[in-house]
């Protein structure tokens, strides 16, 4: 296990783990109190859900992030890739209606157009940087354009939007739920947990950090870094599929603007997690906290006249900026 | 997006060959990057494809820009490549644009600026605008009309831009002494998702909202999706604007929700593509200020801004 060890290079010392690990929840539960002592509203049962099931799109797509980071990677294209296969999901869910007809057979095949068209696009990403060698920054960088003008080809410049019928039949997988938990909640929770094992627990996970800490070591000790790094991408198109399944029913449309700017957010939960930019060290538990963190800050600058609203952009970069030093604070000294 | 390609291939190869005969006009426009950009281009798409049919002396050039500095970068392209004779554009920014299109204007280009006005007067040779301040006022008189002394509503604005000010400022001014209380105004951007959680921090702020100013029929969507998930039974009505087909289609059939709506017709482009071509080929003087009204759309009058083929 000379790898797992290799990971928690950064973090030798249990006192430095200490601050490390606690930077984030600090940050996220000062927002807690802040938000629930500038309004009453705020820990009702009905914004908790509200913020929990809108980071859930961020959130199922920064889990994905993590492992790719942790690999030593990055993936710009994720929210162009969100609203194409949101597009896709769409056009084929309209264009399968007169031959299948309502009901749930065409949200399943609909559904797994989406994982379908998600693993093609990060085999895609993942292909051409691990076996055409291209730097990921720019293939992403590519892949982004190019899946931001389909999407708007595919509308045509407009709005793509679910058949009204079929709406009804897939609302249920956003607005509802288990016992009052509703599914983006639900299925951003297993994803999360999910990650988290992988993460920790497995060899795939290991490798990860293995390769962002060192790819050429990693090599030598018999890691094929080509395969596992190929599978990171593939892992975060599918997940990217998985939060276009719970986006789409929202609001039953896919647009030029859906998803934009998702790959910064996605990016900026993971690195306010405490994972590395640079790779060799991944943290998904952190990446939830990250997602949540971001999510609260939009949640409570609407919910109070704190600010002008256009100064919310700049709060949000403090706030970004701060929880990142909290956590990297104590790391200078040693 | 497709057709814009197509129809500069075949513009660029067919420049060559009638160059002596043809006058080149260029219209330059922001992408379709949200619904009402989307249907301004077909719009202008399909102004184009009718005149290049109706004029075959006329020539067009079609470029979308996707920021102000590319929409100045497809300006000079035209100016220097093509040898436009008369320029159509909807500037991205105000600002940015106007030394550019004064430049264009200076080496004897004729100029029809549309919907946004210059910086500077005096450099378009037509200007089609369209009336902000009014859509805000035909709004708020709506609302007026329609709410009690004391009702409580929210709004949701656009991109901040001079736009937006414009609009919130001829709204804000046409509720004056209405008694009606503005409880909050937020930024949606323009967007269905930033309004739909705009709209759901305001129902979880606010217990009682009697009517929501979305300002924009993709808001609009965003609005009646968080209203539809909460619940709440307060709200009397929504009031969008700028008449997206589905939202104009929800007015005609009495839809209580959504009992009107304030046109900002993205055609207006098509106005002035048709009055520059126009100007272009006969005598008729086109010159000046055209200015196209906001006009108040309700279930009698939906009928006739209706158009189920545009994408907006």
């Amino acid at each position: 296990m000379s790898t797992a060890e290799t990971t928690s290079a950064p973090t030798q010392a249990p006192r430095k783990i200490n601050i490390q690990v606690l930077g984030p929840i600090i940050a996220l539960v000062v927002l807690v109190i802040v938000g629930a002592l500038m309004n009453s509203n705020f820990l009702s049962y009905a914004n908790v859900t509200n913020v929990l099931a809108r980071s859930a799109f961020i959130g199922i797509i920064a889990v994905g992030m993590t492992f790719v980071i942790t690999a030593g990677g990055l993936d710009l294209s994720v929210g162009s890739m969100a609203a194409f296969i949101a597009g896709l999901m769409i056009l084929v869910m309209n264009y399968l209606l007169p031959s299948m007809g309502n009901g749930v057979p065409i949200i399943l095949v609909g559904m797994l157009a989406a994982l379908v068209a998600g693993l093609a696009a990060g085999f895609l990403n993942g292909f051409l940087i691990t076996n055409m060698r291209i730097e990921a920054f720019i293939v992403t960088l590519g892949t982004m354009g190019i899946y931001r003008s389909l999407v708007t080809w595919l509308a045509d410049g407009g709005t793509l939007s679910l058949d009204f019928g079929l709406r009804q039949t897939y609302r249920p997988v956003y607005y509802e739920g288990i016992l009052g938990i509703s599914w983006p909640i639900i299925i951003f929770a297993l994803v999360a947990i999910a990650g988290e094992i992988v993460m920790r627990k497995t060899a795939f996970g290991r490798y990860c950090a293995a390769i962002g800490s060192n790819d050429q070591v990693a090599r030598y000790s018999s890691v094929d870094v080509g395969r596992v790094r190929i599978l990171t991408y593939i892992l975060l198109g599918v997940l990217v599929g998985v939060a276009t399944i719970m986006y789409v029913p929202r609001l039953g449309s896919a647009s030029s603007s859906t998803g934009v700017l998702w790959e910064l957010e996605a990016i900026a939960a993971v690195i306010i997690g405490g994972t590395m930019l640079k790779g060799g060290f991944g943290r998904v538990w952190g990446t939830v906290v990250g997602v949540l963190i971001l999510s609260l800050i939009g949640n409570i600058l609407n919910l109070t006249d704190f600010v002008s609203p256009y100064l919310n952009g700049a709060i949000q970069g403090v706030i970004i900026i701060l929880a990142v030093i909290l956590q990297r604070g104590r790391k200078a000294e040693g | 997006m497709k057709h814009f390609a197509a129809a500069s291939i075949v513009a660029l190869c067919a420049a060559p060959a009638l160059a002596q005969d043809t006058t080149v006009i260029g219209v330059s426009i922001p992408a379709a990057t949200h619904g009402w950009a989307g249907g301004m281009n077909f719009h202008a798409q399909e102004a184009v494809d009718r005149l290049e049919e109706v004029y075959p002396e006329l020539d067009f050039v079609l470029a979308t820009a996707g920021d102000p500095s590319e929409q100045v970068s497809d300006i000079e392209d035209m100016v220097a490549t093509r040898g436009i004779s008369a320029l159509v554009v909807l500037p991205f920014e105000s600002e940015p644009l106007t030394g550019p299109v004064a430049n264009v204007a200076n080496q004897g280009v004729w100029v029809t600026v549309v919907d946004r006005g210059l910086s500077q007067e005096g450099i378009e040779d037509l200007y089609v605008a369209g009336d902000n301040t009014g859509f805000g006022q035909v709004s708020g008189e709506y609302m007026a009309e329609n709410l009690d002394e004391g009702a409580q509503i929210v709004a949701l604005r656009g991109i901040p831009t001079t736009i937006d000010n414009e609009r919130v400022a001829g709204f804000e001014q046409a509720i004056e002494g209405s008694g009606i209380e503005v409880l909050e105004m937020e930024h949606g951007n323009w967007n269905r998702d930033d309004s739909f959680t705009v709209m759901q921090d305001f129902l979880s702020k606010y217990p009682q909202i009697d009517a929501v100013w979305a300002s924009d029929d993709d808001m609009a969507v965003g609005v009646l999706a968080a209203i539809e998930a909460a619940g709440r039974e307060d709200i009397q009505f929504v009031l969008g604007g700028a008449g997206m087909k589905e939202m104009i289609q929800r007015t005609m059939e009495g839809d209580e929700m959504i009992p009107a709506n304030v046109t900002y017709p993205p055609a207006m482009i098509a106005t002035a593509i048709e009055l520059t071509a126009v100007g272009m080929v006969s005598s008729a003087p086109v010159s000046g200020q055209f200015t196209i009204g906001s006009v108040l759309v309700t279930e009698e009058n939906a009928e006739d801004y209706y158009y189920p083929d545009s994408p907006f």
